[in-house]
Order: C-alpha cells, then sequence, then structure tokens
C-alpha cells in the first residue's frame, strides 16, 4: 500500500510529537516523582501514586533545619563560587596566551591541559590528602576549593581557549596598531568583550564544583563543613532499612532547583559552552 | 593568519619594546616573535604554576606512596615496600592489589559499565539528537526537559533512582506489574544481577542529554543541500543516513565518545550512593578509595589509584591512537 505525500507526511508529524512527548516525560518524571515524594509524610510515603496527594512541607523544615541542609547549601556555595572565581581569574591570561599568540610548547600545552580534566580524581586523591594535611586545611572548606581546582582550572582554561579563538583577528590588530602592550589589549579589549563567555564557563565550573562527591566526602568529616552532596548521600534515618525518604527527596528538590532555573535560564549559553569544544574539535 | 604584528614595527608593538631597542634591525622580526612567546608564557605561568601544585604534585606524591606501607592517619611513617603493594609472593602465596579478587572484579565491573552505558547513550544520544534537529512545534520546552536530567547533580540522580528502584515501593516495579512484565517486585537495588542494571539506567538517564546536545550540535552544521541532491539522486533514508550524516559527524561523535569513556571510567559516586559500593558494582575508583579511606591503607590505595590512572591513560592513548590512524586513512585516500 502506497500512501499518499500527505498522509506520509501526518505519519511524520505524528511520530514526532509522539517521540519529543516520550522524551520529555523520561526526562522530567524522577525530578517530578521526586518532589512529590518530598511532599507526602507518614504511610502516604509508602503508597504509590502519580498525582500529588497532598502537601506536606515538614520534609523541608525536617530537612533544611535538623538534617543541616541549609548550612551545607550555604558551604556549596562558598566552595563553587571561590573555585570559580580563581580558575576564572588564572585562566583568562592563560587562555589568551593559548588562543591568541603562537609559540613553541602550546601544543602540548593544551594537550595536558586536556589530560589534567580528563584523569580519574582518585589518582590525585592520596597525593591530594597529604598535601591537604600540611597545609592544614583537612576537614575545612579551603580543602574542597584547593582540590576542586584540579579539575576546574583544566576545564575553565580549555572552555575560554576554544571561545577566545572564536573571536576575530580584527579585534587585536587594531590596537597592537595603535601601540597597545598585550596587557592593555587583555584588559580593556578582551575581558568586556569575555563577558558572556566568562558566565558561561564560570556557570558550567560552578555546577562542576557543586556537583563533586569524592573529594568532599574523603577531606571533611564534621556535618558543619559538609557540602550538599555529601549531606544528601549521609542522610540516614533510625536505622539502614528506615531511610527518610521524604527529607531525602526535599533535599534533593531543594538543591536542584536552584541549579535547574539558572540552567534554564542561561539554556541557549550553556548548549554552546558545552558543545563548542567538541564540534571545532 | 592569526597574526600580522610580525610585519609592524617595533615601536608600535609592545612597551616593553623600548626596553629592547637596540636589538640590530634585522633581527627585529624574531625578537617581536621571541617577545611575543616570552609574554605567552608569563600569561599562562599562574595557571600552569597552580595546575602543577594542585595536580601534578599529588599525582607524583600518590605514585610515591604506592611504593610504601604508609598508613592514612600517619603518613609521615612509612618503609618503602617496592612493588608490594601491587603484587608479591610470600610463602607461595600472593598479595597485592593485582592479586585481589576484588580488584578484577571492579576492573570487570568498570568496563562493563563503561561499555554497556556509553553504547545505550550513543544510541538514544543519536536518536535525541535526529529527533531535536527536526523542525516541530515546543522546540524549546523539548530541549528545556532533556537539560533537566543533565543538571541534576549526580548524588540526587542517584537518590532518585534508588527511590523508584526500591523493591517495595519504587515507581519502577509498580509500572512494570501494571504493564505486566512482571509479576512480583524485583530486588533491584539488593540484588547482585540487577543493581549494575540499575547503576546502568540512571546513568544514561543522565547522560544522554549530554550526547544528544554534542550531536546536535553537529547535525546543525550539515548543510541540507547535502540531503537535497541525495534525494534527488534517490538515496534512500537510510543511505542518507549512512553515507552523509554518520561521516559528517564522526569527528564530533569521536570527541563526545572520548569524553563519555573517560568518564564512566572514573564512575564513583553514582554507584557509592545508589548501591552503597557493593562488590557486585564497585568500580576501580571505588575499589581505591575504599582501600585508602575505609582500610586507612595509604600504600595499596595508592597502588590501586595508580592502577586506575594507568588503565584510563591507556584506553585515552588507545583512542587517539585510532584517531590518528583515522585521520591519515583519510588523506590517504
Amino acid at each position: 500500500m502506497k500512501l499518499t505525500r500527505r498522509q506520509r507526511h501526518i505519519t511524520h508529524q505524528t511520530l514526532i510529537y509522539a517521540a519529543a512527548a516520550l522524551v520529555s516525560v523520561i526526562c522530567v518524571f524522577p525530578f517530578y516523582n521526586a518532589i512529590l515524594t518530598s511532599l507526602r509524610t507518614g504511610q502516604e510515603l509508602f503508597l504509590t501514586n502519580y498525582l500529588p496527594t497532598s502537601f506536606h512541607w515538614e520534609n523541608y523544615v525536617n530537612a533544611l533545619m535538623v538534617n543541616g541542609i541549609a548550612r551545607s547549601l550555604l558551604n556549596s556555595f562558598i566552595v563553587a563560587s571561590v573555585t570559580v572565581g580563581i580558575c576564572l581569574l588564572v585562566s583568562i591570561t592563560a587562555a589568551f596566551a593559548l588562543a591568541r599568540i603562537k609559540f613553541k610548547g602550546r601544543k602540548y600545552i593544551l594537550f595536558t591541559i586536556l589530560c589534567v580534566s580528563m584523569f580519574p580524581q582518585v589518582a590525585v586523591l592520596s597525593g591530594m590528602f597529604e598535601l591537604v594535611r600540611f597545609l592544614g586545611l583537612y576537614d575545612s572548606l579551603g580543602a574542597l576549593i584547593l582540590s576542586y581546582t584540579t579539575f576546574s582550572l583544566p576545564f575553565t582554561v580549555w572552555v575560554l581557549t576554544t571561545f577566545m579563538k572564536s573571536l576575530p583577528v580584527e579585534l587585536e590588530e587594531a590596537a597592537i596598531v595603535d601601540g597597545a602592550g598585550l596587557w592593555v589589549i587583555i584588559s580593556r579589549i578582551f575581558a568586556p568583550i569575555m563577558g558572556p563567555s566568562l558566565v558561561t564557563t564560570g556557570l558550567l565550573a560552578f555546577i562542576g564544583a557543586w556537583n563533586e562527591f569524592m573529594f568532599a566526602l574523603t577531606f571533611i568529616i564534621s556535618n558543619e563543613q559538609r557540602t550538599v552532596p555529601v549531606a544528601i548521600g549521609m542522610l540516614q534515618g533510625a536505622s539502614q532499612f528506615e531511610l527518610p525518604w521524604g527529607n531525602i527527596m526535599a533535599a534533593s528538590v531543594v538543591v536542584t532547583l536552584p541549579i535547574i532555573v539558572m540552567v534554564l535560564i542561561f539554556q541557549k549559553r550553556i548548549v554552546s559552552g558545552l558543545t563548542s569544544g567538541a564540534v571545532k574539535g | 593568519m592569526n597574526h600580522h604584528s610580525e610585519s609592524l614595527p617595533s615601536k608600535g608593538s609592545s612597551s616593553k619594546a623600548n626596553l629592547q631597542s637596540e636589538v640590530i634591525p634585522q633581527k627585529k622580526k624574531r625578537s617581536l616573535q621571541q617577545r611575543r612567546s616570552r609574554a605567552a608564557w608569563i600569561l599562562i605561568a599562574p595557571a600552569l604554576i597552580l595546575l602543577a601544585s594542585v595536580a601534578g604534585w599529588p599525582l607524583l606524591r600518590t605514585l610515591f606512596y604506592s611504593f610504601t606501607d604508609a598508613a592514612l592517619d600517619t603518613p609521615d611513617v612509612y618503609n618503602m615496600v617496592g612493588f608490594d603493594n601491587y603484587l608479591s609472593w610470600v610463602d607461595g602465596e600472593s598479595f597485592g592489589v593485582l592479586a585481589d579478587p576484588l580488584w578484577w572484579k571492579a576492573v570487570l565491573n568498570t568496563l562493563w559499565f563503561t561499555g554497556i552505558s556509553v553504547s545505550f547513550e550513543l544510541f538514544f544520544g543519536m536518536l535525541l539528537a535526529m529527533l531535536m534537529n527536526q523542525k516541530f512545534r515546543g522546540q524549546g520546552l523539548v530541549r528545556a526537559a532533556i537539560l533537566v536530567p543533565w543538571a541534576i547533580p549526580t548524588i540526587v540522580t542517584a537518590k532518585m533512582w534508588g527511590w523508584m528502584f526500591h523493591d517495595q515501593y519504587g515507581v519502577i516495579n509498580d509500572l512494570l506489574t501494571r504493564v505486566g512484565i512482571i509479576h512480583e517486585p524485583l530486588a533491584w537495588i539488593a540484588e547482585a544481577d540487577l543493581s549494575m542494571w540499575a547503576v546502568v539506567f540512571a546513568d544514561v538517564w543522565k547522560t544522554v542529554p549530554f550526547m544528544a546536545l554534542m550531536l546536535l550540535a553537529a547535525l546543525q552544521m550539515i548543510s541540507a543541500d547535502l540531503y537535497e541532491a541525495a534525494r534527488v539522486d534517490g538515496a534512500t533514508a537510510w543511505q542518507r543516513f549512512t553515507r552523509i550524516t554518520l561521516p559528517l559527524i564522526m569527528p564530533a561523535m569521536i570527541v563526545a565518545l572520548i569524553f563519555r569513556v573517560m568518564d564512566a571510567l572514573r564512575v564513583f559516586d553514582l554507584i557509592y550512593v545508589l548501591t552503597s559500593n557493593s562488590e557486585a558494582t564497585i568500580s576501580i575508583s571505588g575499589y581505591a578509595r575504599e582501600q585508602m579511606v575505609s582500610y586507612q591503607q595509604m600504600g595499596s590505595g595508592s597502588a590501586a589509584s595508580v592502577l586506575v590512572f594507568m588503565m584510563v591513560a591507556g584506553i585515552a592513548a588507545c583512542f587517539l591512537y585510532i584517531g590518528r590512524m583515522n585521520d591519515e586513512g583519510k588523506e590517504n585516500k
């Protein structure tokens, strides 16, 4: 049976919309389910239901206050912001040199930086442990800022270099003709127009630092210094078999919402930041 | 090309030019280049120094500790034990990480996890990218939706899926029962054979969006004319896919694959939280950390870390080698 052009078009469209709907549901459902669970208490938790049945906010109060998630949120925010700040500051000049100046060894440096950004964190764990203890940073947020630089810095250098490469050459040519030095070129010409790229790179690095688990689990032992991922990972009930799912889901929603909101606001930039490295090689 | 500066008069290139004004004219060209490259090194220095101290140094120290018998709480007290942490024989019995069945189990787990989850991610990522490459209303909404899994912290992913996989109250068992695929609840997390699949599901859910976005970016750069020409020539949809789409997105696909494989090989947090690092799912990173932190053995923990590093580096080198062969093959054609 041969379909007419119009019939084929309709089938095609229907398939696309069905697939789009399915994808959206699969992507959002686990988070939706977490929100539903976070609003339930007592026996309700254990009756599987796909629609909201009640709105209890106790879990949120419990998670934030009793379980100390509020404190952890602050810790995570401090660690991620300071790490990203330091990394961006150091990266701007490095990325400028790597993207705009031809010199011997440039390729090797770029390659090394790429390698460092991909190597397994556990490979530096014991060396970092020694360094952290030597600097007296054990069980403090400083330990995390130090160790997060390991993976944040290569990432920011790499992404900023890709961004800088994409800017037109004429930018600095004019400045060079006018007699501007490298520092003037960086601070007066590049820094201002790098704004959007800095925001994108910073945001991606911030998410990376916000989500880190292994270093945070290893270098922090006291509850007051914990970051969000460890705090959530460690939430325990009265016994191993009585996990406080309501509280856990409430905490999960609280720490995820800000990130989701940020990501949705900066959607386009994030996508371009994520993919810039891949397409241009 | 990039830098016309070489042909510029030295007075206009940099404030440092004055310092080197004695340079004889014939060498001016070279000296400008030299000055720029010296400036480049100065600009990179802070990043390199920082990177050397937070990545290079700890890496070397980890290598050093792998040859000692140090304990985690007293890292200053140690004896050099050579390769004993890796492998040693005492009275016909072998010891060390390489003689530990759990290490090999972890290697197997990690390779299995990486192979299966990255394959699924590539397959579904490709489908999703092709869907997103179509024009349809509500596209913005779908793109927003697929960013949600990517944005959710891994630990939260682990907890959410842990709850969904719950044997008694989880929605996965509930849905599967309602559809009639299973008749009694499965112990997704507790059962050894199933728990790795639970980890794979959660990982695929979280990382397909990344894969899809990478592939989509490559798809969008293919000119529509190519497809039009192929259609005129009577190429089928499958031919258009294998002859136009695949070859053109191959470079981006390989980059995305390398990123994902490297990421999957170092998996730790998802497994640590979802299945509590159980033997059935423990990864090489999880093993190394367990040796070091749970058993306080800095020596064998470091040895395991070094092995993890070597394994990941080896696989990365293979990828690069294949990539290079691929490039050369193209040039020869």
